[in-house]
């Protein structure tokens, strides 16, 4: 017997099971000792989720937060990585320092920002007061809609949505700097030396040299960071508790469990969560598969 | 470089990605470092300074005050938040996740690294499918599990979550490392008239020494960082609280001035990142193996 697919199926396997026969099952939180694994058996659960006229503006939710956080991380991690790559003094220090984000506690680095962010004593509103003219300081974790003036147009934008992204992107950069620099930094100079002679500037290097190198791990990365903020409970829980516009399903689990007391709901809700993540997973390797003509990269 | 060279469009690049990289290094440090140096400035001020000066970047150093850290590291009974028994509950059970992590882990990935069973080549993925699953899905099974087993409210109860969610991510860099050991180091050892047992004991072990460290450290990294579990697990039990517990809990009430909390935030931050520098390269080294293989 395989040591790895014992705990595979430990940790995997079987609550996955358990959470889809959960979600069958009429379960309170009152009675959760004394409910048999196959009692009780119903399909209630699911028509309360999809009965639920926020399901899909939740969903919604955790989509725009998924895509957002996502390409910010990736478009923030390559960046650095890129300003990173030449050695110059003190790098080792910078490369550890921009990790911090990354391996800071996640209740510590989000009570930092709600009081960076506060809107009677954070720092952000009492500069932008000063240094913008900001007439009033933002709420910028319990607004759910705000209005940017641009060129005397007054345009509408999901204030708590987009802090929350922000956020996202600035604790996960580190995670995709790392993992590019390390790519980075195994690609042969020759190639370059190569396109330079060829007479080839930096951003055509970049274009045609160094990113066709760097797909596959992007790809990767994309990957992992599409279904760990789809996944992600923490960071929208500390920062907004859900509320002005960041309801994402993660939190609507959380809630259907502690407020609702309703488990069997809940395992339905997550179900659903983990359901809709297969599903786009899919669509994305059969993207990739498409646009490779069946080959690797 | 001559001055008469006329303006090619690979120079005017030169010139600005020269400079734009400069200017990407300094705004993503300031990006990582403010808030942290925010996070220490409050947290040795009197509230009164921040309320009325919130806009100011340095303390004034008249008012400096520890009267922060007394307030929230004090036991409850004394007035203060009581960080210290929170503190030493994170260090109880992040410290016996990384035993029974590695214990169940080493000889796991050793197996994984050198023995042939059907599945091998199929391992790492396999592994690394535990963390596709939303945590709230398995949250749920583990909360009725710990229900029933009457664990949940306790620590050992979470120490087992933790396990539960550390041990694949271990067995994948412990692998990793097990498998940079030539075999014929082990085989030479079998010729000395070592078991296989031998072997490990006395060959690899001693060899994979940092890796085993970077992968404790990660792991406990891991366990002092969780809410969640800890969230779900714990909350009713203010005694049992872990340290992240402890500071999301109380920074919702307005009772506490924020500039304790703020002490509390870099008690609970200071020894990760310590942690996290002294080990900076054997972590990232035992993460991104593999990665450079395209």
């Amino acid at each position: 017997m395989t040591p790895t697919l014992v705990i595979v199926a430990a940790v995997v396997l079987v609550p996955l099971a358990w959470s889809v026969l959960i979600a069958f099952q009429r379960v309170r939180l009152i009675g959760i000792g004394r409910t048999g694994l196959f009692e009780n058996l119903t399909v209630a659960n699911f028509a309360r989720v999809f009965g639920s006229n926020t399901l899909w503006d939740t969903l919604l939710t955790t989509v725009v937060y998924t895509a957002g956080s996502t390409f910010l991380a990736l478009v923030l991690g390559v960046s650095v990585a890129l300003a990173l790559r030449k050695p110059f003094f003190g790098r080792g220090f910078v490369r550890a320092a921009m990790l911090i984000p990354y391996v800071a506690p996640i209740v510590a680095v989000t009570f930092v920002w709600k009081v960076l962010l506060n809107p009677e004593f954070g720092i952000v509103n009492s500069w932008g007061r000063r240094l913008f003219g900001w007439d009033d300081p933002v709420a910028f974790l319990s607004q759910a809609r705000g209005e940017i003036s641009l060129f005397g147009l007054d345009i509408p934008v999901p204030t708590a949505l987009l802090t929350v992204i922000v956020f996202e992107g600035w604790r996960y950069f580190p995670f995709v700097f790392l993992f590019v620099l390390a790519r980075l930094q195994a690609i042969p100079g020759e190639l370059e030396e190569a396109a330079t002679i060829d007479g080839a500037t930096p951003s055509q290097r970049f274009r045609h040299v160094v990113l066709p190198q760097l797909m596959p791990i992007l790809a990767v990365l994309v990957v992992l960071r599409t279904i760990w903020t789809f996944n992600e409970f923490d960071d929208i829980f500390l920062l907004t508790g859900g509320a002005a516009g960041t309801e994402v399903v993660s939190i609507r689990v959380y809630e259907l469990l502690t407020v609702q007391r309703n488990v069997g709901a809940a395992a339905a809700q997550s179900v659903f969560l983990a359901g809709v993540l297969v599903v786009l997973l899919a669509f994305y390797m059969w993207l990739l598969r498409r646009r490779n003509g069946g080959g690797r990269t | 470089m001559s001055a008469a060279r006329p303006w090619t469009r690979d120079r005017v690049e030169r010139g600005i990605f020269g400079v734009l990289r400069w200017v990407v290094i300094a705004l993503a440090l300031l990006a990582s470092l403010v808030p942290f140096y925010y996070m220490l400035m409050l947290s040795v001020r009197p509230i009164e300074d921040l309320l009325m000066r919130p806009d100011s970047l340095l303390p004034d150093f008249r008012t400096l005050t520890w009267a922060t850290y007394e307030e929230v590291l004090s036991p409850v009974t004394d007035g203060g938040q009581g960080f210290l028994s929170l503190l030493g509950n994170s260090a109880i059970v992040a410290t016996a996740s990384v035993l029974v992590a590695l214990v169940v882990a080493i000889p796991g990935a050793y197996a994984v690294s050198r023995l042939e069973f059907f599945g091998r080549r199929k391992v790492s993925a396999l592994l690394l499918m535990v963390y596709l699953f939303p945590a709230i899905v398995t949250a749920i099974p583990l909360f009725v599990l710990l229900t029933k087993l009457q664990l949940r409210g306790s620590l050992a109860g979470l120490v087992l979550v933790y396990i539960a969610q550390t041990v694949p991510v271990a067995i994948y860099m412990l692998r990793n490392y097990f498998e940079t050991i030539p075999e014929s180091v082990e085989e030479a050892g079998m010729v000395d008239g070592l078991t296989r047992l031998g072997v490990i004991r006395r060959i690899s072990l001693p060899l994979a020494v940092p890796s085993i460290v970077a992968t404790g450290i990660f792991v406990f990294m891991i366990a002092w960082n969780e809410f969640l579990f800890a969230l779900l697990f714990l909350v009713e039990r203010r005694d049992r609280w872990t340290v992240s517990l402890g500071l999301a809990q109380l920074s919702g009430t307005v009772e506490i001035p924020t500039t304790v909390l703020m002490a509390g935030s870099v008690v609970i931050t200071v020894p990760i990142v310590v942690l996290f520098f002294l080990t900076e390269r054997l972590l990232s080294e035992g993460l991104t193996s593999g990665a450079d293989k395209g």
